[in-house]
This record gives C-alpha cells, sequence and structure tokens, in this order.
C-alpha cells in the first residue's frame, strides 16, 4: 500500500500551518506521504463555475499522475480540494464517454483507481489506534466541531459522513481528551470562496458560525478546511467589525490539536502563524 | 404516443438542464427546503426554489429572468440544497449550468462582476502556473475589480506569518497546464 498526499495550492500558502501540522503528525507516528509528483490545482470553485470541463480535467491530471506512480490511496487535507477529487472520480466513473474525452484533454489514462481519503478519514484509519499511547497532553477543552460544507456535501457522491450533525470530527476529537459541545452550526458555509469577492457575505456567515460556538461555551473551534480556517481565523477582523463585537475564540486545524495532545509544540503544528492568539495550549 | 416524442429536444433552458446535466426541474414540487437552507437565499433577488420554479414555467421570458439573476452567481456551490432536497435534485450543478449559459449569452448580472473578476483571477493564475499564486491572484482581482484599497492591511500580517509568498510555487510541467486550458476553453 503505497499512501500518497495531494496538499493542494492553500497548504503551500495560507495554510502553511495546516501543511506543517500534517506532516507533523506523518513525522511523529511513522506514516509515509509521498506527495503527488507535479501536482497541478484541482481548480476550486471557480473551474467548476466557469467552465465544466476543465473542472474535470483539472483533478483528473492530479488522479492520473498518482495512479502512474503507484500511489493506491491520497490523502486530501483540504476539504474542498476533496470534494474537488472525489467529484471528479464519480463523474467519469458514472459517464464513460465524459472519461474518454477529458483523457483526451490530458493526454492520459485516468483509470479511477485510487482511492481518496479527507483528512479525518486518515487520522481514524492510521492515528486513532495508537493515539492513546501517545498522548502525554491531554487536550482538555470543550471544542466546537466545525465541518463546514465540502468535507460532508456532497454527501451522496462523498458518501463519507452523515450530512447533517455529522460525528466523524467529534469522535476523533474526544480520543485526546476534548468534550465536544452540540453545536448546529457545524455544516452550516462559512462563506467559502467569497472571501476576496464578498468579503461582506463571508462576514456575516462566519459570524454567526462564531457566535454560536462561543454561545456555547467552546474554548476552541476545530476545523479540517484550509478555506474554513482563513474565514474563521484570518478573516477575524472583518467578521469583528461587520458584528462589532470581539470575538476571540481560536480555530485549530483538527491536526493541530492532536499534535499538542502528543506533546508537540505551538511552532511545530504552526499555531503561531494564526491571526487569532490561541492560548490554550 | 411513441417513446421519442416523449422526449422530443426542448429549446429552452429546463431542457439544456436535462440535456447537460441530467436534472429534471419538474421534479420540484415547491417544498422550499432549498431556499430555506441557502446561506446566500437573503441575498438573491430569486432563492433557488423560485429559480426551479421560473424554469418550470419553460418560457423565454422566464429563462431570461435566470440567466440575467443575481442568484446564480451568489449560489456559493456550499450543497447544502442537495443534501435537503426530498426529490434529490442537484441544484448546485444546475447552478454552474446557468452560470455558463449566462456567460454564453452575454446576460451575466453587472452585481456579480467582483464574483466574476474574482473567479476569472483564480484561473488566469493556474493556466500559467498551474498552481495558485496567491499574491498574483490578489494582484490580478485589483486590477479587474479596480478594488485597489482592499485588504491592503491584510497583506502585511500574512507576509509575517510566512503565509504569502511573493514568487510563484510553480508546476514543472507548465506546458501541460496551457494545453489543458486550451483544449477546455471553448465547448
Amino acid at each position: 500500500m503505497k499512501t500518497g498526499i495531494y496538499p493542494g495550492c492553500s497548504l503551500t500558502g495560507s495554510a502553511r500551518d495546516y501543511n506543517e501540522s500534517v506532516f507533523a503528525l506523518a513525522e511523529a507516528f511513522g506514516l509515509e506521504l509521498n506527495q503527488i509528483p507535479d501536482w497541478n490545482c484541482c481548480g476550486a470553485t471557480a473551474a467548476h463555475n466557469l467552465n465544466k470541463e476543465l473542472s474535470l480535467a483539472l483533478p483528473a491530471r492530479i488522479l492520473a499522475i498518482a495512479e502512474k506512480n503507484g500511489i493506491d490511496e491520497i490523502i486530501v487535507p483540504c476539504a474542498a480540494c476533496y470534494s474537488r477529487l472525489v467529484v471528479t472520480q464519480h463523474e467519469l466513473k458514472k459517464n464513460p464517454e465524459l472519461k474518454n474525452r477529458i483523457n483526451e484533454v490530458i493526454e492520459m489514462d485516468y483509470r479511477g483507481t485510487s482511492k481518496i481519503l479527507n483528512v479525518i478519514e486518515w487520522i481514524d484509519k492510521y492515528i486513532i489506534p495508537v493515539v492513546a499511547e501517545k498522548t502525554v497532553k491531554p487536550f482538555n477543552y470543550k471544542v466546537a466541531c466545525y465541518y463546514g460544507c465540502l468535507l460532508v456535501r456532497p454527501n451522496k457522491v462523498l458518501n463519507y459522513d452523515r450530512a447533517e450533525d455529522p460525528q466523524t470530527m467529534d469522535v476523533v476529537m474526544t480520543k485526546i481528551g476534548a468534550v465536544p459541545v452540540d453545536y448546529p452550526y457545524k455544516t452550516e458555509c462559512c462563506g467559502a470562496g467569497f472571501s476576496v469577492s464578498r468579503t461582506d457575505i463571508v462576514s456575516k456567515l462566519s459570524g454567526k458560525i462564531i457566535e454560536d460556538a462561543e454561545y456555547r461555551g467552546a474554548d476552541a473551534i476545530i476545523v479540517a478546511c484550509p478555506m474554513c480556517h482563513s474565514n474563521l481565523d484570518m478573516r477575524r477582523p472583518d467578521i469583528n467589525k461587520y458584528w462589532a463585537t470581539e470575538y476571540k475564540i481560536p480555530v485549530i486545524f483538527v491536526t493541530q490539536a492532536i499534535g499538542l495532545a502528543i506533546g508537540l509544540s505551538p511552532e511545530k503544528v504552526g499555531l503561531k502563524r494564526h491571526f487569532v492568539d490561541v492560548k490554550i495550549s | 404516443m411513441s417513446h421519442s416524442e416523449h422526449h422530443t429536444e426542448r429549446n429552452n433552458l429546463a431542457g439544456g438542464i436535462e440535456k447537460n446535466v441530467g436534472v429534471l426541474t419538474q421534479k420540484c414540487y415547491q417544498c422550499g427546503k432549498c431556499s430555506a437552507g441557502c446561506p446566500v437565499a437573503d441575498q438573491m433577488d430569486f432563492p433557488p426554489s423560485m429559480v426551479l420554479r421560473l424554469l418550470q414555467t419553460e418560457t423565454p421570458e422566464n429563462d431570461d429572468k435566470v440567466l440575467r439573476s443575481h442568484s446564480i452567481w451568489l449560489c456559493i456551490a456550499c450543497e447544502m440544497c442537495l443534501s435537503r432536497c426530498p426529490m434529490e435534485i442537484d441544484i448546485p450543478s444546475m447552478m454552474d449550468y446557468l452560470r455558463q449559459s449566462s456567460r454564453t449569452e452575454k446576460k451575466v448580472n453587472k452585481k456579480a462582476k467582483n464574483i466574476i473578476a474574482f473567479h476569472k483571477s483564480f484561473l488566469n493564475s493556474i493556466r500559467y502556473t498551474g498552481r495558485l499564486f496567491e499574491l498574483g491572484l490578489i494582484i490580478d482581482y485589483k486590477r479587474q475589480s479596480l478594488n485597489l484599497m482592499q485588504d491592503v492591511s491584510l497583506a502585511p500580517k500574512m507576509i509575517s506569518r510566512g503565509k504569502l509568498h511573493f514568487i510563484p510555487n510553480m508546476i514543472k510541467d507548465t506546458g501541460h497546464m496551457a494545453r489543458i486550458f486550451k483544449k477546455t476553453s471553448k465547448k
């Protein structure tokens, strides 16, 4: 079994902290993560908004390169990339004619044989079974697990957790000592790709997600998506301005929380790169 | 009635959606769950259930309203509507089709200017480098949208946290990327 990783563009830039925590966990647990050679952008929202064929060709190139390199499973930490990759696999499986056309476009033979895992599935498979023996500093905090949109939707295609009130991240967090709060905003949208073009919408939607987490007494919001993180963390000044508030709750990647629990330093898991201070480590 | 008569191609949006996306707009019975769960319905000129109702009428006037609407661009592709629709109507894929038709027919709503500028800047960035160059994206977006002063205070904070690169992280096979863009540029 050869495990690959598709980091996606955010993890090389604005979500470097997420990248650092993913690789810190891989190192601590002795897990192999082979970066897919010469990977490209998945196309994100822009491609499927403007050009359907392109939105399938870009992920297909990534998947075809993985197959060519004998990668059996691909870890995709970004929930948005994860959704695009799985949706592409689904569309091309369901429509062989389209698959031929896309293969023509990418000049490669995509077959659809690699298994795609999101970050929680990776943690569940490789980390949870051994996390108890490695935990030195239980994450004894109340947490609001925020899944966002694309980790669970379109749920009939991703076939992962349930669409309403998902549980997988909550279960992972309990394994390192956290107490998840009941949280109705788990799968509400943060505003996603409107961060730059409609910051007002992001401020409004993300503000509601933060407000409810604070109202329920959570010490931190736990996320598994770089877009959710940048909207809830980096856009915090815009959010606080929009709602005339001073929300201070930190936003932590699930991988960072696990890293802290097994004794990794805040620097090592990228916590120093956040905009909202994380005072709980 | 023969089978083929049953499936005569309709020369309107609902027909195009059925043919290209496989979505049957007639299946919608207006329960309104999509509009209730849509995070941006309050900003839309027509919430998702109303877009479906307009399409169901299959009149040129209503098709035109849909293609000129702000709604199709405000749809954020969060997929909430699809996950809650009792008829499992794939509204997000339908919206992708409507956005593309709206551009082809040059009926894009003026209020969607910045949203489209951002999408275009995004694709411009990956067309040449293969991976998103965030700084390049922001500069190109500012040029297209003329929102020059937006987020100027964000950049220094991103730089001090090592979150903004000055040089694009390019893929090796940029020629491959260029060919993919070229082959998919005109349908």
